[in-house]
């Protein structure tokens, strides 16, 4: 027989345990977050960092050391641009601030959002690598044809562990949507700029 | 439903009138034991099925007899069937008969929910299964779901995901009520360390579920939105990534492969003392060794991911944490062969099926331990030696351990003795085909064939072959298991209240067949009843 | 069924037998490949440790309990014991286990720390997973190509070919263009993938990688010997997971250095190809051997397709539509389905190709399409 006492019993581990399932439901959503922090310290998943030119000028320099930063870019297939670094590589001092240039061009008819997602390798150095100033900090917009020169300033900090050697730095751009002729209008999300069209694009426009 | 009126019959010792009352509406612990047995029973033919397709179409190389994209989805649906439908159900019901009895309890602490919970499953099953008859199929991303190829999926996906949301409301609440039966439960003088081992595992087994499969939950509620919402959880372009899925997943797969070892753990820790006629060694060292197999197996889940880039410190911590679960592992393996060392045993069915669990499963151990070394698992990563490893854990491992308690235990519940010598046929060639289907996968693996293809290089057509016909001479030789229980349930030789010689446990004190209402007194157990009522 | 269960595990062994006794002659490979690299002899000679680890614990464990069967038995008379534990017997099988997986942990640490830890690399390919091809770009010489599964695999592959796999030199570890590299030379890899995760795997070169749309991974190889090197994709990523071979194909430095200046003059051909004027004969012929390669797969060999998820080609409206709408169904594809964009994967004469081939062969139409007519196509 089941007697009143247990019931009481019973029912508290209920709670006690429907507690639990719901705080691990929780706990699942709490882990992107928590990923977020863990990848920045860890550097696990080769996201880069983003500093201020006040923060970065504050560095102190090694000028002994050189490390080699390589450049790559990956177009998404689902954009039809054409993306590629301006120099395959490049030696740096550690601490001082660098800048280089993405060539993107949209060879589509059509005015196309572009977002450019960064990811470091090896996944370690990542945690040294921070940006001042990048493309890929919004989403870019190419009218039809239009090529542009994209600026990227980076730092490797000093503290880079001795044995990196050479990193790469990586942007896959993906296609975040058309823009119809209202959009383009009203201005919404235009971050590139309009007028640098060049002869080049309109060579292949014809 | 009428739950006043069918929770009167708790308190009478006679079995509800009609089908609907008796088996739709019922609360009573056995019959929902044997619902979910059946249930299990059922899924194992079910997912079985689509592993005989698989296994037909890779008997020889070029594809013969499915589409790559029909292939993709039996291989991702027999997972699912398998695990949620044929393995967790079968120990959910094994712990919704015997754990009542085998505490001196009268039924489950919430019979109501124990209703509910059996009864969500065919609904989920009903859904997953329907996914085959869509336009464009049952998912297809492998059981695992990762993004983004799950989110290539259609319609299946919220398909899946509803079904998924199902059984993990079912596991939940099946968990809470064992939890709740067998802390406020007891009979007086049941103390924790004198519960059999099979309670011990149920119980640590169900505080894994409460903890992980809301987090199963929560990660394909995730894909879900990706899918339908555009939210970004896994998808690179919007700011997501698709690792962080997998360490989600993870965080749920990896204590789950305990969910469906540890209650096996349990069973074969109540069979091997009873037919060596010698107490269990090293009774608290099993309990211990569980509740640490438990607890390593949350920190051990990125050694599934060893290729996916990670830091060569994540890749040392996890390699290191890995290698740990050897430990209380080897204790259990050790203890259960010191229990029948120096014993006097003898061999009916359920002694064979434990024999043939403990060579087995350490089998499947050893190439455990192979892979937690994570520079081999650079190669060993994704391919068949993988397939023959949790197969070894899961096919010899689970369902053997299954098999065997329902041997030991068919007697008790249906009141008649089997055929032994059927049982042992049964036995033989399943144990005989079982490594043929499996042990060739092994060579597979190592001379290079990736996992969940449906065709193949001809360097592996020999193997692939021999492993085909191992598969279809265990799949029939299953057909033996329900003839022989159809057969046990229709009649045979009474069987006693002890059943065994040497079975010790509350179990063992009521007739056979267990009486619909067993423990309604609330009598103290007498330890000398009891397989550990001693000092330890 | 008891007769049946004889029968079959009687024929179970027959066949056991023979295809054992054949396996001895054929020399079947039983084991993880020795490799060409160093990284793969460490990771081999760290399987055989482990390997034999377990196998002498086996042996004593199941030895006990064998000898436990044998003589511990009731039908023997044997009384049971009744001895319940021994605190000493769990400290030495806590502790000796302990210390067997500290002696492990140290070589596998070694080796771990070898491959994670690339030091002046010579050369850096990136690798791109697609559904499901591979792409290889040489960042060093700014060139790169795709390497798919080759032709003959790929018809033999198709559901009822009647081509007997074994016919098939390499079936399904061959591709159209293999990755070169030189021997004796430090290669870093970039792995990427533009769709879904794939997994780039060649077992003698000792590891795999997993290649994930939006990161970049890294690893690295010295190829020790000269030879040709296969593997497949190891992550599940759709439909034609299985037939995405790698094959690596290591030259001496010289011949690598030729292949590099063939490659680049290969190139200027390319360009060359885009500029003339193909003749219809020309372009079935080109087109019917890309559309084996690329496109059957999908869409059948008959262009029947396997609807709804690949349309049929015989009966669709773009094939015998406005030839303008069809280049550019091919090229940019089609969001939200299948169809994926070609443009960047194929070149333009061979879209038009391709193109003129689907639609004289299926659609009925007279068409001849030039790669200038490609190239004047963009994206609306």
């Amino acid at each position: 027989m089941r007697t009143e006492e247990t019931q009481k019993k019973a029912r508290k581990t209920i709670y006690i345990t429907l507690g639990v399932t719901v705080l691990m439901f929780g706990f699942a959503f709490a882990l992107v977050p928590l990923y977020n922090v863990f990848c920045e310290v860890t550097g696990i998943n080769g996201k880069t960092g983003r500093i201020s030119v006040a923060e970065a000028s504050a560095q102190q320099i090694d000028p002994s050391r050189r490390v080699t930063v390589q450049f790559d870019g990956t177009v998404n297939s689902a954009l039809p641009w054409e993306f590629h670094p301006k120099v395959l590589q490049m030696e740096v001092i550690p601490g001082k601030l660098y800048s280089t240039e993405f060539f993107a061009r949209n060879l589509s008819d059509q005015a196309i959002v572009g977002q450019a997602v960064p990811s470091v390798a090896p996944g370690k150095a990542s945690l040294y690598f921070s940006k001042t100033e990048c493309f890929c900090f919004t989403e870019q917009t190419l009218q039809p044809h239009q090529q542009e020169w994209m600026g990227v300033t980076f730092r490797v900090s000093p503290d880079l562990p001795e044995d990196v050697h050479v990193m790469t730095l990586s942007y896959t751009f993906f296609n975040k949507g058309a823009l119809t002729p209202e959009q383009l209008k009203q201005g919404e999300k235009i971050h590139g700029s309009v007028a640098k069209s060049t002869s080049a694009a309109e060579k292949s426009a014809g | 439903m009428s739950h006043a009126t069918t929770h009167e019959h708790d308190h009478h010792d006679e079995k509800p009138k009609g089908f609907v009352k008796r088996w739709l509406l019922t609360t009573n612990h056995k019959d929902i034991g044997t619902l979910y047995l059946i249930f299990a029973l059922i899924m194992f033919f079910v997912g079985g099925a689509m592993a005989l397709i698989i296994r037909l179409e890779l008997f020889q190389p070029g594809l013969q007899f499915v589409q790559p994209e029909f292939f993709n989805q039996l291989t991702t649906v027999h997972a699912l069937a398998m695990i949620f439908g044929a393995v967790m159900p079968a120990f959910v019901g094994l712990a919704n008969w015997m754990i009542p009895m085998m505490i001196g309890a009268p039924d489950m602490a919430l019979p109501r929910m124990n209703n509910w919970s059996f009864w969500i499953m065919p609904f989920a099953f009903a859904i997953l299964l329907s996914t085959f008859f869509m336009d464009g199929g049952a998912p297809a991303a492998g059981w695992t779901m990762y993004p983004p190829l799950v989110l290539q999926g259609g319609k299946n996906v919220a398909f899946m995901v509803f079904a998924i949301h199902l059984m993990g409301i079912s596991s939940i609440m099946g968990a809470i009520n064992i939890i709740a039966t067998v802390l406020n439960m007891r009979a007086p003088g049941m103390d924790f360390l004198k519960m059999p081992l099979f309670v011990w595992t149920w119980l640590i087994t169900a505080f894994l579920l409460i903890a992980v499969m809301p987090v199963l939950a929560g990660a394909v509620t995730m894909i879900l939105t990706d899918h339908y919402f555009g939210t970004s959880f896994f998808n690179a372009a919007g700011g997501g990534d698709p690792v962080l899925y997998q360490h989600i997943f993870w965080f749920f797969g990896h204590p789950e492969v305990y969910i469906l070892i540890l209650p096996s753990f349990g069973v074969i820790s109540e069979i091997i003392p009873v037919f060596a006629r010698k107490p269990l060694f090293g009774y608290t060292a099993m309990v211990y060794a569980t509740a640490s197999i438990a607890f390593l197996s949350f920190i051990v889940w990125a050694h599934h991911m060893f290729t996916v880039g990670m830091p060569l410190g994540g890749e040392l911590f996890f390699m290191y944490a890995t290698m740990l679960i050897a430990i209380p592992t080897g204790v259990k393996i050790f203890n259960w062969v010191s229990t029948m060392w120096q014993g006097a045993m003898t061999f009916e069915a359920p002694m064979l099926w434990a024999i043939a669990f403990v060579v087995l499963f350490t089998i499947g151990g050893f190439s455990g331990i192979m892979l937690a070394i994570a520079p081999a698992d650079f190669q060993y990563h994704d391919t068949y030696f993988v397939v023959a490893h949790f197969h070894y854990v899961l096919v010899t491992g689970a369902i053997f351990a299954i098999i065997a308690a329902v041997y030991y235990w068919l007697p008790k519940w249906t009141g008649h003795m089997y055929n032994q010598k059927l049982a042992k046929w049964h036995f033989w060639l399943s144990v005989i085909s079982v490594n043929v289907l499996f042990f060739p996968q092994h060579f597979l693996g190592l001379a290079g064939m990736p996992r969940r293809i449906p065709d193949y290089a001809t360097q592996f057509a020999e193997f692939n072959m021999i492993s085909s016909i191992g598969a279809f001479v265990f799949g029939f030789s299953q057909l033996l298991f329900v003839y022989l229980i159809w057969k046990t349930v229709k009649g045979g030789e009474k069987a006693t209240s002890k059943v065994w010689e040497g079975a010790k446990g509350l179990e063992w004190t009521v007739p056979s067949p267990a009486p619909h209402h067993t423990f309604q007194d609330n009598a103290p157990v007498n330890d000398a009843d009891l397989a550990h009522g001693g000092a330890h | 069924m008891i007769k049946n269960g004889i029968k079959s595990a009687w024929q179970t062994f027959v066949v056991l037998g023979a295809v054992l006794f054949s396996t001895a002659q054929a020399e079947l490979a039983l084991n993880m490949p020795k490799g060409v690299t160093e990284f793969s002899r460490d990771v081999y000679h760290l399987h055989m440790i482990v390997l034999w680890v377990c196998i002498v614990i086996g042996v004593l464990v199941f030895g006990a309990m064998i000898y436990s069967i044998i003589k511990h038995r009731k039908s023997k008379g044997h009384k049971p014991a009744q001895f319940t534990h021994s605190t000493k017997a769990e400290v030495i099988w806590t502790t000796i286990p302990i210390i067997i997986l500290i002696v492990m942990a140290f070589p596998a640490t070694r080796v771990l720390i070898k491959m994670e830890d690339p030091q002046d690399m010579d050369m850096t390919i990136k690798v791109t997973g697609y559904q499901w091809k591979w792409r290889y770009d040489y960042l060093d010489e700014g060139f790169g190509f795709l390497s798919t599964l080759d032709r003959k695999s790929n018809l033999a592959r198709q559901p009822g070919s009647g081509i007997d796999p074994e016919t098939i030199p390499n079936y399904l570890l061959e591709v159209d263009h293999p990755l070169v590299v030189p021997v004796n030379t430090k290669i870093r890899f970039l792995l990427t993938a533009d769709d879904v995760i794939h997994s780039w795997w060649v077992p003698a070169l000792g590891w795999k990688r997993d290649a994930i749309p939006g990161f970049i991974n890294q690893a690295w190889t010295e190829i020790l010997e000269p030879g040709t090197y296969r593997g497949q994709c190891a992550e599940l990523c759709g439909k034609d997971h299985g037939f995405m071979p790698v094959v690596v194909k290591a030259v001496s430095k010289d011949d690598y250095k030729k292949w590099v200046a063939m490659m680049k003059g290969a190139e200027v051909e390319q360009a060359k190809l885009d500029e003339k004027t193909w003749s219809k004969e020309e372009l079935m012929a080109k087109g019917q051997e890309i559309f084996e390669s690329q496109c059957a797969s999908c869409h059948q060999k008959n262009g029947q397709g396997m609807p709804p998820a690949f349309p049929s080609l015989v009966e669709s409206q773009t094939v015998k539509g406005p030839l303008k709408d069809m280049i550019h169904t091919v090229k940019f594809g089609r969001p939200g389905t299948a169809m994926s964009a070609f443009g960047n994967i194929l070149s333009d004469s061979d879209l038009a190709a391709v193109i003129t081939y689907v639609r004289n062969q299926f659609g009925q139409q007279n068409d001849v399409v030039q790669p200038q007519d490609v190239a004047a196509i963009n994206q609306s």
